[in-house]
């Protein structure tokens, strides 16, 4: 384990691009190759995938940790990977994400929610795989898909479904929307609408955590920070500009790639040059990871060893996970550009059918027990929506909260006193 | 008010021990000079000695010694984990800065220029400027966003640019202009106390220039409140208002016009948001004409929102159209008299004042 994450800094990654396997994508098409790269080229290869695996271990230090794990568990008489508390706690955890999102598309059609709204379907294996080891006090950094990591942090299905629906007991009370949950108590700093956005903020998220141990003396002060972001996020230099910053002042974070291969319509093959994103982390001198984002275990095993990496001071990880979205970009999106083969493909391998089969195989659990968890879910987001629906909305004084730490920012009013002194000033006047 | 009439009693007590050291002394009241450099200098080195959660980030802001110099001398004092020169990738320090503020630290982010800023204004206004609305009140971000704003002599049109308006149209910041060497020191710790972000404006070429400070402003805990405007010059016959480098050529412009008869009264913005409409609506309320000055574009400029707040508020007290001086309607050109047409000058102010005052004809609308 310990030797995929070497920082290879230098050496040469012997580069094998026809190797094909299900976690490889291919580099060099083949002569007839369409201007349309799209993702059936990857499907071509996929079928010829799993003897190969073992093939690659030779290729590099850096390639998927995955294919050990796999290795370990058919050779020797398996040691489970986890007990059966952690085994149910990441059942729930996934079904916990999956109900919820289904929930809100319903409550979109329904007219309860409005705006954009990204739904997680599908990657639930990375959000419970890495926030399910974090502490408290690490953080998580999202995007605007951040529903299912503000539930796997800790905030409260009820909190996120009230601001959802823009009511005054959200979690942001209303005023940050789907796109932009927070929560400093669960040290979910965010929800941000622009790509690339959360990645510095989360850098300096980690820089905290650096500053406080080293300058502040805070000396148990270990926080690790997660960036969660898309493969159409590494083609922003932000991304860039930060794997160079955490590398060089060797920062406690984890950036961890959700590549569902599709940024809107765009396939993440028509719009990188190298789409191969884990490789990118060797170039700025940092482990680079690749792994199946659609197998919970792995995702947790290879999680468990960047974080503690990050925790030891050794520095950031770059995590690659491959993974897919089984609903469209948002509700809005008609979805009609990815094949329907692409679909039904990572349909089958659903994380939460994955975790179930696994469990049950390995005699962790029972069908009764899991149909217990399904149905204890269901009425937790049944409570939420109800919760949800009857929660007030924002009185109009509160337009003009929040806007500054400090309210003498609202200047001073023509008596000569700071407005946020006055009275009147929250009863929400449009004379600001 | 107690410092300087306590610094006239101590200069006429010394004019009586020694009167030939007592005519120097007299003329600056025992007043120090000092440059807003070392102000600012001073600012920073007081704080992150009063709080070892300040830290500074920037280009050559370390072993540099600061590209204005600036943070001359910080890096040997406190270190390289609190001085620290990044790469130049503004996006992302200033995005890291952000990320660091959220979780109580104070970055004090240097932009080499103002215009660098555009590349990190994402980070400015999106993750600093909107999260603690965003978040409800749950996350304050207590950062500072620095560097000299506006033209300089001669570095053409991508380094000239006058960010305050963009800036201040946006809520959730809070804008500072410094002028002086006392705004410098006071505006730059309360921006450094204060829990919001703040983007603080300072002007290049201002940097070298002397002022007096009492010693009430070299004192550690001096901090002047953000949101208050200052009347630097007190008048009866126009109000001009400006900030940072156009109060220098404001006050020159009404020590000419009181030769006229006209006493302007000048007013220092020095907080552009939150802007203090109560006093230049009071000062317009006193004199009944306005003059704004600013080096920026003037198309809606700063000029443009103070003339509309005080055509909201005092409409029935205006003898004259607001007048607006704001900077050429071009991008900053290089030539040496091409930047002088396009940046006002102490000529411009006087004429409008004489319009506003109908001592002389009003021009065709030009730059």
């Amino acid at each position: 384990m310990a030797t995929a994450f070497s920082v290879p800094k230098f050496a040469a990654q012997p580069f094998n691009p026809i190797s094909p396997t299900s976690q490889q994508k291919p580099l060099i098409f083949p002569t007839a190759a369409s201007p349309f790269l799209g993702s059936t080229r990857k499907l071509l290869h996929l079928s010829s995938s799993s003897q190969l695996n073992l093939r690659r271990r030779s290729s590099g230090s850096v390639f998927a940790v995955s294919d050990i794990v796999k290795e370990k568990k058919s050779t020797s008489i398996p040691s489970l990977l986890i007990t059966k508390e952690e085994g149910l706690e990441l059942y729930e955890d996934m079904v916990l994400g999956r109900a919820f999102e289904d929930m809100c598309a319903q409550m979109y059609y329904r007219g309860k929610m409005f705006g954009f709204v990204h739904l997680y379907n599908g990657q639930e294996a990375i959000s419970t795989g890495f926030i399910k080891l974090l502490k408290q006090q690490d953080s998580v950094v999202s995007t605007y898909r951040d529903h299912v990591h503000a539930l796997s942090k800790g905030v409260p299905a009820r909190a996120v479904m009230s601001e959802l629906f823009g009511k005054t007991t959200g979690c942001c009370r209303g005023q940050g929307g789907s796109m932009h949950m927070f929560s400093s108590e669960h040290n979910l700093i965010g929800g941000f609408a622009f790509i690339g956005e959360g990645i510095p903020v989360a850098t300096g998220a980690a820089f905290s955590s650096k500053y406080r141990r080293e300058v502040l003396k805070e000396a148990d002060c270990d926080h690790v920070t997660l960036a969660f972001f898309g493969d159409g996020t590494c083609n922003n230099g932000q991304f860039f500009e930060c794997l160079n910053m955490a590398a060089l002042w060797k920062l406690p974070i984890v950036f961890v790639v959700e590549n569902n291969l599709w940024a809107i319509g765009m396939s993440h093959l028509r719009a990188t040059s190298d789409p191969q994103i884990y490789k990118k982390g060797p170039a700025f001198g940092m482990p680079g990871v690749h792994v199946d984002g659609m197998d919970v275990l792995k995702v947790r095993e290879v999680a468990k060893e960047a974080i503690a990496r990050a925790r030891r001071g050794e520095g950031p990880t770059l995590v690659e996970c491959e993974t897919y979205r089984f609903r469209g970009h948002s509700l809005a999106d008609p979805d009609e550009l990815r094949d329907p083969t692409e679909k039904a493909h990572y349909a089958a391998r659903d994380p939460i059918t994955a975790l179930k089969k696994y469990l049950i195989e390995n005699n962790l659990s029972g069908e009764a027990e899991l149909k217990a968890i399904d149905k204890k879910i269901d009425e937790l987001l049944e409570d939420a929506v109800e919760f949800a629906d009857e929660s007030p909305l924002p009185p109009r004084s509160q337009l003009l909260e929040n806007v500054f730490a400090d309210p003498k920012g609202f200047g001073i009013g023509p008596d000569g006193r700071y407005r946020c002194e006055d009275p009147k000033f929250t009863e929400g006047t449009a004379h600001v | 008010m107690l410092a300087t009439a306590s610094q006239r009693i101590l200069g006429q007590s010394f004019q009586n021990i020694r009167p030939a050291v007592s005519v120097l002394r007299s003329y600056s009241s025992a007043a120090k000079q000092i440059t807003v450099r070392d102000a600012l200098n001073s600012a920073l080195d007081e704080e992150m000695s009063a709080d070892p959660k300040v830290f500074l980030m920037g280009e050559e802001v370390g072993e540099y010694q600061g590209a204005y110099k600036i943070t001359k001398g910080l890096l040997e004092k406190y270190g390289p984990e609190r001085v620290l020169d990044t790469p130049i990738t503004e996006a992302g320090f200033t995005g890291i800065g952000v990320g660091a503020a959220y979780y109580g630290l104070k970055p004090v982010v240097e932009f080499m220029t103002f215009n660098f800023s555009m590349q990190a204004i994402d980070h400015i206004i999106n993750s600093a400027a909107k999260s603690n609305y965003m978040s409800a009140g749950q996350i304050s971000v207590p950062i500072v966003f620095r560097g000299p704003n506006g033209a300089a002599a001669g570095v053409g049109a991508q380094h000239s640019q006058c960010y305050a308006s963009w800036y201040a149209s946006c809520p959730g910041l809070k804008v500072l202009s410094p002028y002086n060497s006392e705004d410098a020191r006071g505006l730059l710790k309360a921006a450094i106390r204060d829990p919001d972000p703040v983007v603080f404006l300072e002007n290049e070429l201002l940097y070298g220039e002397s002022f007096p400070v009492s010693d009430e402003v070299l004192d550690s805990s001096f901090c002047l409140p953000i949101g208050k405007a200052k009347i630097e010059r007190e008048g009866k016959d126009v109000t001009i208002t400006a900030f940072s480098k156009m109060v220098g050529y404001a006050l020159k412009a009404a020590e000419i016009l009181e030769k006229d008869g006209i006493y302007a009264e000048v007013i220092n913005l020095r907080s552009i948001r939150p802007l203090d409409r109560s006093t230049i609506n009071a000062s317009v309320r006193k004199t009944n004409r306005l003059i704004t000055v600013e080096e920026g574009f003037p198309q809606h400029g700063v000029g443009a929102e103070i003339c509309a707040s005080v055509v909201e508020e005092s409409f029935a007290y205006l003898d004259a159209p607001v007048e607006r001086i704001a900077g050429a309607d071009v991008p900053m050109p290089y030539a040496a008299n091409l930047e002088r047409l396009a940046v006002p000058q102490i000529e411009d102010i006087i004429r409008a004042a004489k319009r506003a005052c109908y001592r002389s004809v009003p021009l065709a609308a030009t730059a």
